[in-house]
């Protein structure tokens, strides 16, 4: 036990001594989890949208007046000229374009329906989509208004209802998808780093001469960052509980244990990696290429698994990040329990136990 | 068996599949000797010596290191000797003493032994100044001499040296064989691999590895009775163009 503190002890003094690590531990998850909350989302605020109004009537001064109000946008120009829109467009001054035809009060007085052309800067797609979505809305809202005032018996209103995140805040699916990147980082990449950087040093085959035993060495070298992941999952969600206000619908007791049993598997990932790399530099290209880029792309954090070509879709089943960020949004989110979570925890504890188990082999091949 | 050898190896021998890296080879080195390992790149030394040490497992023969069976008892062993490599491995990012507490630590020692030890070592050194400061900052030649100290601090019966003078200069290889005799002097065994001939005349005996077997093995001056040669470079390149013949 002794020598295992003498171990945790010196461990820590490298992580404590080296700048990079330590930026990497504790100023990567808090810069990207404040990245991804803040300015990477796909929420929009006051943007800048222009209007034709050539029906200039009370109820297309009130659609205006109505958009404007909202924080989502700001008129920014009154144009007058179908000319005008392209000239606005090209300048880059405004993201939309909001054209009312001469009838459009006329047909909505007379006729009960009408006609708005809605025209976006569609160079930046997911603005373009949101914008359309948020003016739909609103008109939809002004509708609503309007059918109050009115006795029409039959009225049949669809109202739809974003379930788990009606408010469609990209920040709940943020917290779980950095988290999972922070952990993976931390776990495989910062492990096989510092056991590949005992082999390159030389120090390993001392330790290996030693009287310690080989599995007491790998244990010593994990310990310090089982902990720290720990501390930097609990970062995370705090952040991600008091500054973006995301709730915490499921078991605590459930989430920990998913956090730590990912952990462990991030774990054994770098365990394996540090087995197969004899510097650094190798380490760190096969975390980078191996486990980064599958968490990053293929767990569903930003890309949706579902709308994938197959083959993706087949290859995602064995990123471990993805079913960690199931369990954790599961959880998180929808308040679901171990008895819907069941598959994704078994999942992640086989795997934890395959990469475990050829890291072992491996490990003592080079023994032999 | 004879257990009053530090080391005694009878028909020791490696395989890697069909190729056999050590081939039976015997020898024995007796306590507070210095006994130089030598072999060209690929001649089968490192393997030897990490069968002895403990980390590789022999396929067929028999060894004993400062009493223990390699076989059946390597945590003895391992707990009995001391190792330096050629790269001098100490943590570069922490400080003398730090490395010292940690590498005593593993061996078991007790904080007051560490503590004493570490002293003892300073003063032996000279290095009161640079205590504090990481071993990364010091020149190569302390490094490798407190690598050296730092592998005696748990009282080793036998030093496992494999190449430990590499890339120093003459002087400080100079120094270092100084604290080898002293060592040896005090009852330690030595276990020294070298390329350098000039380090093989300081040894008390050598023995010259070829392709996996110990083709000779005497005093330096025997050596170089036997092959009527003038220094221990004429007798290692006479052997190595025998095996060419």
């Amino acid at each position: 036990m002794k020598r295992f503190i003498g171990f945790v002890k010196k461990e820590i003094y490298h992580i404590l001594r080296d700048r990079r690590s330590l930026f990497i531990l504790f100023g990567m998850p808090i810069a990207q989890i404040l990245l991804f909350g803040f300015a990477i989302t796909n929420e929009i605020n006051h943007v800048k949208i222009a209007i034709l109004d050539r029906s200039n009537d009370e109820q297309t001064k009130e659609i205006i007046q109505k958009i404007n109000a909202t924080s989502y946008f700001t008129v920014e120009e009154y144009l007058y000229r179908m000319e005008d829109i392209e000239k606005i467009f090209k300048s880059g001054r405004v993201k939309a374009v909001l054209v009312f035809d001469k009838n459009t009060a006329k047909d909505l007085t007379k006729e009960g329906k009408t006609q708005i052309q809605l025209l976006t800067d569609a160079t930046e797609p997911n603005t373009a989509n949101t914008i359309v979505n948020y003016i739909n809305a609103i008109l939809q809202s002004y509708q609503v208004e309007l059918n109050q005032n009115e006795v029409k018996p039959y009225q049949i209103a669809v109202e739809s209802k974003m379930l788990y995140n009606p408010e469609l805040k990209s920040v709940y699916m943020f917290v779980p998808g950095v988290m999972t990147i922070v952990l993976m980082l931390v776990s495989a990449m910062m492990t096989s780093i510092s056991i590949a950087k005992e082999k390159e040093i030389g120090t390993m085959e001392i330790l290996l001469v030693s009287p310690l035993h080989p599995f007491q060495v790998v244990i010593g070298k994990v310990f310090p960052y089982i902990f720290l992941s720990i501390v930097n999952a609990t970062v995370i969600l705090l952040l991600g509980v008091l500054v973006f206000k995301m709730p915490i619908n499921g078991s605590m007791a459930l989430l920990a244990f998913e956090t730590v049993l990912f952990i462990i598997s991030a774990l054994s990932l770098g365990l394996l990696i540090s087995t197969i790399s004899k510097t650094q530099q190798t380490a760190m290209m096969i975390s980078m290429v191996g486990l980064m880029l599958p968490v990053i792309i293929l767990s569903g954090f930003i890309f949706t698994i579902s709308s994938m070509p197959w083959p993706l879709q087949v290859i995602s089943n064995i990123v471990p990040a993805k079913w960690f960020i199931i369990s954790i949004k599961g959880i998180m989110l929808k308040g679901i329990g171990i008895q819907l979570l069941w598959k994704e925890t078994l999942i992640m504890m086989v795997m934890t136990l395959i990469f475990l188990g050829l890291s072992i082999r491996n490990y003592k091949i080079r023994l032999e | 068996m004879n257990t009053d050898k530090s080391i005694w190896v009878k028909d020791l021998t490696k395989k890697f599949g069909d190729f056999t890296a050590v081939d039976a080879i015997s020898f024995e080195v007796g306590k507070g000797e210095i006994f130089g390992f030598l072999g060209a790149n690929g001649a089968g030394k490192t393997t030897a010596m990490k069968m002895l040490i403990g980390i590789s497992k022999p396929s067929s023969g028999a060894a004993m290191v400062a009493g223990y069976d390699v076989f059946h008892q390597a945590d003895l062993v391992k707990q009995n000797i001391g190792y330096m490599s050629q790269k001098f491995a100490l943590y570069d990012d922490l400080t003398i003493k730090e490395n010292a507490r940690f590498f005593g630590g593993i061996y078991g020692l007790t904080n007051t032994e560490i503590k004493s030890k570490t002293q003892q070592l300073i003063t032996d050194l000279g290095i009161q100044e640079v205590v504090n400061q990481n071993v990364g900052s010091l020149p190569l030649g302390w490094k490798q001499k407190l690598a050296f100290s730092v592998a005696l601090l748990h009282e080793p019966k036998i030093v496992f040296l494999d190449e430990p003078t590499g890339g120093v200069d003459p002087i400080t290889r100079r120094q270092f064989w100084e604290m080898i005799y002293k060592q040896a002097h005090n009852g330690t065994t030595i276990f020294v691999t070298t390329h350098y001939m000039d380090e093989a005349e300081y040894c008390d005996r050598v023995s010259i590895m070829v392709d996996g077997r110990i083709d000779a093995l005497d005093t330096p001056t025997q050596l170089k009775k036997q092959f009527d040669a003038t220094s221990m470079n004429e007798v290692f390149l006479k052997l190595a163009r025998k095996l060419a013949h």
